[in-house]
């Protein structure tokens, strides 16, 4: 089978749930995306990052000056600069290449499929009553209807109209275990590019030509139609504002410096500050020192890597946009099964009443559920076995028994053995079922049944009878199992993260108010929504968003995809129907309900990287003050030479050293930028002196080490010192 | 006493007084600018200039509102004083004043810059003072804190619902420009200026309208003697963070400015609108503690920035203080080193401009101070509105960063910091770096600079702090420089009119976009609005 991952092969081993790591940066990509980064010199591209922009045209214009009048000093600085346009173009190129690898892999799935078209199909009817002709995968329309066996691929998205079959998802998901998809019901999606493994299925085509969900995954991880997120712009409007500043800075310095000059006219001309005031190079220098470069460089790479990060946790994205809000988001609709609690409930104990041994109590049980395929039946055989040691014994053996099936008629289920001549019934169900089954079989309801029923259903648990008759004499209740959700291990410690990132959790559940109010309590959320409709849903939605909060949910159903498009998160599961799909604004292909709190925490790294950075970019003029303006005037006003605190060999050497480490700043950032600063979940006054102290206090210190260092290989560099 | 615990005195005075005013008179304010009913005078002014007291505008038309009062008030004014009729007072005969003196004079005094490119006692005529100039120390006062309170409205307004029409309108707007003007100047500024006029008159200022007397002195020389009602200009320049002086000399005359007390009393009333403003805006937005962070951050950057002014004053470093044992230069005897340093720092941390000694003489530290003062954008605590407009300008972009820095789209007080909000932000704060910039190289790039009394960097130091002055609307001058030429009088105009309007409309851009926003709840993870979050970066 010629599958390709989209996601890494190894899943992201989740050592710590409560951090977002991120991928790594291999130094091979730098390498391989140079050529990108070339390219990207291209004005016509680059005028749209208004900071490298500036640099862009400040190398230009050294350029010149250098060839005009070539010095050590000048073609070093030139170079320096071209470097800082070609460090911030890689950043960028090496954050999207990560994404056309993955757009490589998909379009390998996407093969030159043929798709069996029906014509005049319609369910029920005979198979010579349409026809059927092959066409090219590519030229189906939205409506069309195809035919997929067995071995085959599905030729694009849609509904299965008709039969069951087993698929293999791979191709999107990564997961290699087969699904099964049928027709009606929530479960009847299908994705174009994936294989049908066995059966035979009719599927009615729901996408548009080109725009199937393998098309819109690539044009996603590729950032082909990559808009800037509304931070984004408000940042780029900020640090256009601050680039502006510096750069009138940087030209009206030009009169006050040849009136200094002027002034000091014994002072002696410096490659600097000559008669004509500062040299050319020396006020780039300057200028592209000043404005925010670092994260100017930075920003986009920052984006991209986010969508990235989400990309590589299997969870698609449709815009920028949504990630942001994701980080944003006040409110997280949970739904309990699956999310909060292990998929379904699970017996936890056996209530023996009326002197019944427990061990009896648990044999009956057991018995009770041998054909009883539900998860529960299930968990009261392990039980059993766990805690009494009962071997659950295997259909085949017990040719004497007889199954009786659940009904929603009987509320009840069991077995009838047949043992030594008389048969002995066990009944397994609801309370209210099984003790009217008592009663109808000349039993005694007995007085303990009933508190130990309610007391299960007090903490949320559900209560089921055991009861049982054996030949002709009366029936009698043998106990009480206690069934109960069992909350996913670590989710309270989660919520009490969420809680302390100011984020509400509530509860959505179809249980009653009792039973879902236990639950609440156990799994810590801060809210829940009892025996919750769809509509409910979508109300309590619009509620919160009246108040101004940004709500989150998962969803998979059809009935769910209201509220998925009423969200300002709305995450469906790969598994649910193509009307949930659409209406949310991310997938998650591993379909996991809880993966929606990292998809939070990704949102807030996001925001976070950029804020870190900018604060660290800003904090980062301090020390080129230092560098560069005793450098330009330190000859004309030598008392100025005391600011030189860094002890800089000579101007030439200083301002050198503080171009270069600014280009440097760059590279050294590129893996911050893709893998986001470390987050853990804390109160904001915690993250943000943790930050401050990191990125703005670092980012002061930072260059005067940095600075010094570079000066002090630099110096030995004839021409400079 | 030494001259140092004196100092530390007249400043620990200072803050009492002025934490002593800050919750009645923060709250008197308050209840002004949210007052429900018009009381009957102002009714006939509404009347007379034909507004609905009861409409509500949007930014637009509260910022053309604002302009258009402007314009008709530069134009008044300068008619004024192109005539400068001596109706009454003494019989000096002053002529009208030259036409580029007019004009920088009429934007000086409607921008509440107070830049004063012209001698007061040998120009203007009492009516001029008193009709021309003074009617614009009151209402462009006025005019700041009309439009700090339409952007804190904007802060506090929250558009309840989606439904119903009137209510969403309702919540777009920022309130009415007219009637805000009005209460200001008749319920908070006239009452105040009469009062500190009798108290200044006590203090020693003089407020008569009698002929200038000459006199031939001892030495045998001549000397005129100035009349004129100073005490009643003295309020309200300082009251309204103006700064035009009666008399050339300023605040270090004198006749408005007698005795230490006098002087302790000008700059309470200087600080007192600025410092109080922040206690409005906290029960506007409805969380006082909002009031308390803004005034924290004026208190310590103002302390700090008085402590500096006032040391390295005392420690007089230089060569002919040093000589004579002290930096006393361009300062009054009867106010002493550090109350004059301390009167400096406040001028210029406010967007007063009033001087009680010469900038210019002070040594090279000292001298420092009033720029970087001014530099700050005036937000510690600034001129009346303006300061508090500049702060949470200032608080909104740092926010932003520092919102992000917690991982949530940045918001303040329930509002999102989004592209628009930073939008006019950073146009704000752009606008004065520009002229300034613009402005100084200007000037040296025509050779204007060659007016400036001194060359070299001391020169440098004039030129930049006269449009460092004129854009941040301070109006306070480093003198030693001669401004009355066409070109200084013209470009330094400019600044004022753009430093003073452009900003202004960014600030009311920003409460239209805030006041369109629906609120966002409050949240743990909200960025906590410490003066530590702030601090770190307002000096960034």
């Amino acid at each position: 089978m010629t599958v390709t991952d989209v996601a890494p092969s190894e899943p992201e081993a989740p050592s710590s749930p409560s951090r977002v790591g991120g991928g790594l940066l291999d130094p091979k990509q730098l390498l391989r995306s140079t050529p990108d980064a070339l390219r990207k010199l291209d004005p016509r591209t680059l005028w749209r990052n208004p900071v490298m922009f500036i640099v862009e045209i400040g190398a230009a214009f050294t350029t010149v000056l250098a060839i005009a009048d070539p010095s050590v000093f000048a073609w070093l600085i030139t170079v320096w600069l071209w470097l800082t346009v070609v460090f911030a173009n890689l950043a960028e190129a090496v954050a999207e290449g990560r994404g056309k690898a993955q757009a490589a892999s998909l379009r390998a799935a996407k093969k030159d499929a043929m798709a069996r078209r029906l014509t005049g199909w319609a369910e029920g009817k005979a198979a010579d009553a349409y026809t059927e002709e092959t066409v090219a995968a590519t030229e189906l329309k939205t409506d069309d209807i195809v035919v997929v066996e067995a071995g085959q691929i599905i030729p694009g998205d849609g509904d299965v109209i008709e039969g069951i079959a087993s698929v293999d998802e791979s191709a999107i998901t990564g997961e290699s275990a087969p699904v099964i998809r049928e027709a009606g019901g929530d479960r009847s999606a299908v994705t174009g590019g994936t294989r049908v493994l066995s059966d035979r299925i009719v599927v009615r085509i729901t996408q548009r030509p080109g725009e199937s969900f393998i098309d819109r995954m690539i044009a996603l991880v590729e950032g082909a139609n990559r808009q800037k997120t509304p931070n984004e712009i408000a940042l780029n409007i900020l640090l256009a504002a601050l680039t502006i500043i510096f750069l009138l800075a940087a030209v009206t310095l030009q009169p006050l410096a040849i009136f200094s000059k002027e002034f000091q006219a014994a002072a002696p001309d410096t490659p600097a500050i000559n008669g004509s005031g500062v040299s050319g190079i020396v006020l780039i220098s300057l200028l592209v020192c000043l404005i925010p470069t670092t994260i100017g460089a930075l920003l986009s790479a920052i984006g991209i890597a986010g969508m990235d990060r989400l990309v590589q946790r299997n969870v698609l994205a449709v815009s920028g946009r949504a990630v942001e809000a994701a980080g944003d988001v006040n409110t997280l609709l949970l739904d309990k099964t699956g999310t909060i609690t292990l998929g379904n409930r699970q017996a936890s104990e056996f209530l023996p009443v009326d002197g019944v041994a427990a061990e009896d109590l648990a044999k009956a049980a057991q018995l009770s559920s041998l054909a009883d395929e539900t998860p529960e039946g299930r968990s009261i055989v392990v039980l059993a076995k766990t805690r009494y040691g009962l071997r659950a014994r295997e259909d085949g053996f017990m040719p004497h028994a007889t199954f009786v099936a659940f009904t929603a008629e009987t509320r009840m289920s069991g077995i009838d053995l047949s043992e030594n001549g008389s048969t002995r019934h066990i009944r397994k169900g609801a309370a209210s079922a099984v003790m009217k089954w008592v009663r109808d079989n000349g039993g005694h309801p007995t007085t303990d049944v009933g508190p130990a029923v309610d007391a299960i259903s007090s903490t949320g648990g559900t209560p089921l009878v055991v009861a049982e008759r054996v030949g002709t004499e009366p029936a009698r209740a043998l106990g009480v199992i206690h069934l109960k959700d069992v909350v996913k291990q670590g989710m309270k410690e989660r919520f009490n993260e969420m809680r302390l990132m100011g984020i509400r959790t509530v509860m959505i559940t179809g249980d009653n108010p009792l039973t879902a109010k236990a639950i609440a309590g156990e799994a810590g959320v801060d809210d829940f929504l009892a025996e919750a409709k769809p509509e409910d849903k979508l109300a309590l939605i619009r509620k919160e968003q009246e108040g101004g909060r940004l709500v989150a949910m998962t969803g998979d159903g059809t009935n769910d995809a209201p509220a998925l498009a009423q969200a300002d998160v709305g995450v469906s599961m790969n598994t649910g129907t193509s009307a949930a799909k659409e209406a949310g604004n991310m997938v998650d292909l591993d379909s996991d309900p809880t993966k929606l709190i990292e998809i939070v925490e990704i949102g807030k790294q996001l925001l976070i990287t950029r804020g870190a950075l900018t604060t660290f970019s800003i904090a980062n003029d301090i020390a080129k003050y230092f560098a560069i303006i005793p450098a330009m005037f330190a000859a004309v006003y030598p008392s100025l030479d005391r600011l030189n605190i860094m002890r800089l060999a000579s101007p030439e050497s200083a301002i050198t050293s503080a171009v270069i480490f600014n280009a440097l700043i760059i590279i050294a950032l590129i893996p911050l930028a893709l893998r986001g600063v470390r987050y853990r979940p804390s109160s904001a006054s915690k993250l943000l002196s943790r930050n401050l102290l990191l990125y703005g206090v670092g980012g002061i210190i930072a260059p005067f080490v940095g600075i010094k260092l570079i000066d002090l290989l630099i110096q030995f560099i004839p021409g400079i010192s | 006493m030494s001259t140092t615990a004196a100092g530390v005195i007249f400043i620990l005075v200072l803050v009492a007084a002025l934490v002593a005013v800050y919750r009645p008179f923060g709250d008197y304010m308050y209840r002004v600018v949210s007052a429900k009913t018009h009381s009957r005078f102002e009714r006939g002014i509404y009347r007379l200039v034909g507004v609905n007291p009861d409409g509500e505008q949007r930014w637009g038309v509260y910022a053309r509102s604002v302009l258009a009062f402007s314009a008709v008030s530069i134009l008044f004014l300068y008619l004024v004083l192109r005539v400068n009729w001596a109706l009454f007072g003494p019989a000096q005969d002053f002529p009208g004043v030259t036409d580029h003196i007019a004009w920088n004079t009429a934007v000086s005094f409607v921008t509440n810059t107070n830049w004063q490119a012209y001698s007061g006692e040998s120009t203007m005529t009492y009516l001029s003072q008193m009709a021309g100039l003074a009617v614009q120390n009151f209402v462009s006062a006025a005019v700041g804190i009309a439009v700090v309170v339409a952007l804190v409205r904007g802060f506090a307004r929250r558009r309840t619902s989606e439904l119903g029409t009137s209510a969403q309108l309702a919540s777009r707007t920022l309130g009415n420009f007219w009637v805000d003007l009005t209460r200001i100047t008749v319920r908070v500024l006239l009452p105040i200026a009469v009062l500190g006029t009798i108290v200044l008159i006590i203090g020693g200022a003089i407020q008569n309208f009698t002929d200038y007397h000459t006199f031939t002195t001892v030495a045998g020389g001549e000397q005129t003697i100035t009349g004129g009602p100073m005490a009643s200009q003295e309020v309200i320049k300082e009251l309204g963070t103006n700064g035009g002086g009666f008399a050339n000399v300023n605040s270090a005359h004198p006749f408005e400015n007698p005795t230490t007390w006098t002087n302790l009393i000008e700059i309470f009333l200087l600080l007192c609108i600025p410092f109080s403003l922040p206690r409005v805006f906290g029960r506007m937005v409805g969380d006082n503690r909002q009031g308390y962070a803004v005034v924290a951050i004026m208190g310590i950057l103002a302390i700090a920035s008085i402590s500096l002014t006032n040391a390295f004053e005392l420690a007089g470093n230089g060569t002919v203080p040093q000589a004579v044992g002290a930096a006393m230069e361009g300062k009054e005897v009867r106010f002493g080193l550090s109350n004059s340093a301390t009167f400096t720092a406040a001028t210029t941390l406010t967007s007063t401009g009033a001087v009680n000694s010469f900038h210019d003489s002070y040594t090279a530290l000292g001298g420092m101070m009033p720029i970087v003062n001014m530099m700050l954008g005036e937000v510690a605590p600034g001129g009346v509105g303006s300061g508090l407009y500049g702060l949470l300008v200032l608080a909104v972009i740092t926010v932003f960063v520092a919102g992000l820095m917690v991982g949530r789209t940045p918001e303040y007080i329930g509002k999102k910091i989004g592209s628009r909000e930073i939008k006019f932000a950073s146009l704000y704060f752009l606008t004065t770096p520009v002229l300034v910039l613009v402005g100084t190289a200007t000037a040296f790039a025509t050779g204007n600079n060659s007016t400036a009394l001194n060359v070299g960097p001391h020169g440098l130091s004039e030129v930049l702090y006269a449009f460092t002055s004129a854009s941040n609307n301070n109006g306070s001058a480093f003198a030693g420089i001669t401004v009355n030429t066409p070109w200084w009088d013209t470009a330094l105009g400019l600044c004022m009119l753009l430093g003073r309007f452009l900003p202004l409309i960014f600030v009311l851009g920003l409460a239209g976009a805030l006041a369109r926003q629906k609120p966002v709840p409050a949240s743990e993870a909200r960025c906590p609005r410490t003066g530590r979050c702030l601090s770190a970066w307002s000096s960034a």
